[in-house]
């Protein structure tokens, strides 16, 4: 199944044929990055097309349990994004997600994944631009790492009906 | 995996006789939580298996064993809970484990493998350890994983293995502590998940086999019940001698010569896996006894009533266990301890995690700490 995704993945990117792209998640506050990732698509930025954005209500909701579901179901990078300080809609609650992506971070580099896989960034409503450059950049980075070591390998996963699988 | 009947031939749930020793004896029923062992083993007995998969209260089971101990006929009621959570799991349901599930995800991603993992930072100046091959093996756990999530609850689980590693050197041994070591599996095994305890159960045995370690030394109570009971069908040859730390220091306390101290009153929290699953309950006390200066103080409930740290197993984190821990941590203050030593860095993360209640904080606050430890502070 795998094997298959990979083969949709790099004929979808319209790229040379043999180049791999990489399957990356963006947890988006819903106030600011969201917001601005919005502000990215109506104003017509290209952007690189790999990311799936998952919003959340605040970025101090991104729990690392969430961070570490997705590099355990094979996402080769993962996007932390919410308010700047100061902006954040429930005032503090950005910096609770730093605590909580410092934990991450640490666990993350304990497993032995790369540092780069793994990355937190300020992006307001506004910032549009800087949403697609974001993206870009981080998508370029995750392509010169490669495919996660723990992305594909057939080791069975979470229960079936799990309810963080919807 | 066990079905239903094989689960209840397995695991002598047919004997049960209905007494209700095991309904009464449970903390989390006594806490006010929804578990009846009884109703568990009555309807795996009478084959209900609908019942069962309807039944989620099968996950607050803390699987201290309890009622194991307390059962008149020796019903393995720990068994049958793993084997009914096996069951649920089969059909497509999963525990609402705590913290998220982060940990869980933690050890399935040990379990697949593929990555070197950057585990062995703890080890400090001074200590010596071979990451490849030894005769005695130190078997870390999920520790510095457990480090890195819980950093805001006081001192590190790590100083436990740190600790550990000290007293082996001073014993004249250098230990194995290898990066390629993964979770033992226990937690997954215990929620369900035999797929992926069996994946890990492998690998470790593998790289225990290699090293050429003949025993393996471990801090953790969970670690220590997988290798000597949960590993058995995986060895290819003889199986190592698996210690818990405090017997492998029970048994060098000559060679140690504990000389540095200052007086304490220390109890011991019997981590459930050690006391009623393996039936280690004198080794620590010999061991804290033997620290200078150390006065060990029995809590109310100790050795096979003991009351557990209600988190083992990362499967549940509620009222209930919090209530159970409050008891516990009162208890301890009751006995006049002014320390709690334990052999688990799970006791260890869940009793200091209670203590942060603001409004009882000050009843039960106390020190813990592992008790190689103390051991440690008292080498010469």
């Amino acid at each position: 199944m795998k094997a298959e995704a990979k083969k949709l993945k790099t004929t979808a990117g319209g790229r040379q044929p043999d180049s791999w792209n990489p399957s990356l998640v963006v947890f988006a506050c819903n106030w600011c990055s969201y917001a601005g990732a919005d502000t990215a698509g109506v104003s017509r930025i290209q952007q690189q097309p790999h990311f799936r954005i998952i919003r959340v209500m605040c970025s101090g909701r991104i729990h690392p349990a969430f961070v570490l579901r997705a590099f355990e179901r094979g996402a080769d990078g993962v996007l932390v994004s919410g308010c700047h300080f100061g902006d954040c809609h429930y005032v503090f609650g950005n910096h609770r997600a730093v605590e909580q992506f410092e934990k991450t971070k640490r666990v993350v580099h304990l497993l032995g994944l790369e540092d780069g896989r793994l990355r937190l960034e300020w992006i307001s409503a506004a910032e549009g631009a800087r949403f697609a450059q974001v993206i870009n950049e981080f998508t370029d980075e995750v392509r010169k790492l490669g495919p996660s070591p723990l992305a594909g390998g057939t080791a069975p996963g979470p229960g079936r009906g799990a309810a963080t699988d919807a | 995996m066990l079905d239903l009947e094989g689960a209840v031939k397995a695991t002598r749930a047919w004997a049960c006789y209905d007494c209700g020793k095991c309904a009464g004896s449970c903390p989390v029923a006594r806490s006010g939580g929804d578990l009846s062992p009884r109703r568990h083993v009555l309807s795996a007995v009478e084959g209900r298996k609908q019942t069962v998969l309807e039944d989620a209260s099968v996950f607050s089971c803390l699987t201290c064993g309890m009622c194991d101990r307390r059962c008149p006929v020796e019903v393995d009621f720990t068994g049958l809970v793993r084997a009914l959570r096996g069951l649920h799991r089969s059909e497509g349901s999963e525990p609402q484990c705590p913290h998220g599930g982060a940990l869980q995800s933690v050890m399935r991603m040990m379990a697949r493998g593929g990555t070197v993992q950057r585990r062995t930072g703890w080890l400090e100046g001074g200590m010596k350890a071979e990451p490849e091959k030894g005769g005695v093996f130190y078997w870390a756990g999920c520790t510095p994983y457990y480090d890195a999530f819980f950093s805001d609850l006081g001192p590190s689980v790590l100083n436990g293995c740190r600790a550990a590693v000290r007293i082996m050197n001073r014993a004249g041994e250098i230990p194995v502590v290898s990066p390629e070591e993964r979770c033992c599996g226990h937690d997954l095994l215990w929620n369900g998940d035999a797929d992926n305890f069996e994946l890990l159960a492998r690998h470790n045995v593998e790289l225990v086999e290699r090293s050429g370690a003949e025993t393996v030394v471990t801090s953790c109570a969970e670690c220590l019940r997988t290798w000597k009971l949960d590993y058995e069908p995986f060895f290819a040859g003889k199986p190592p001698r698996v210690l818990h730390i405090s017997e492998y220091i029970a048994e060098r306390l000559p060679r140690l010569e504990l000389k540095k101290g200052r007086p304490l009153r220390v109890a011991f929290q019997d981590p459930c896996r050690l006391g009623r699953h393996l039936g280690i309950y004198e080794p620590p006390r010999q061991v804290l006894g033997a620290v200078p200066g150390v006065d060990v103080a029995e809590m109310d409930k100790n050795r096979a009533n003991a009351l557990c740290c209600a988190g083992g197993t990362w499967s549940n984190c509620d009222r209930v266990a919090k209530k159970i821990q409050v008891e516990r941590l009162k208890e301890a203050r009751a006995a006049g301890a002014v320390m709690l030593a334990t052999g688990c860095p799970k006791c260890r993360i869940h009793l200091r995690c209670a203590m942060k209640d603001p409004n009882l904080g000050g009843e039960m606050e106390i020190e813990m700490v592992d008790l190689a430890e103390l051991v440690a502070a008292a080498l010469a």
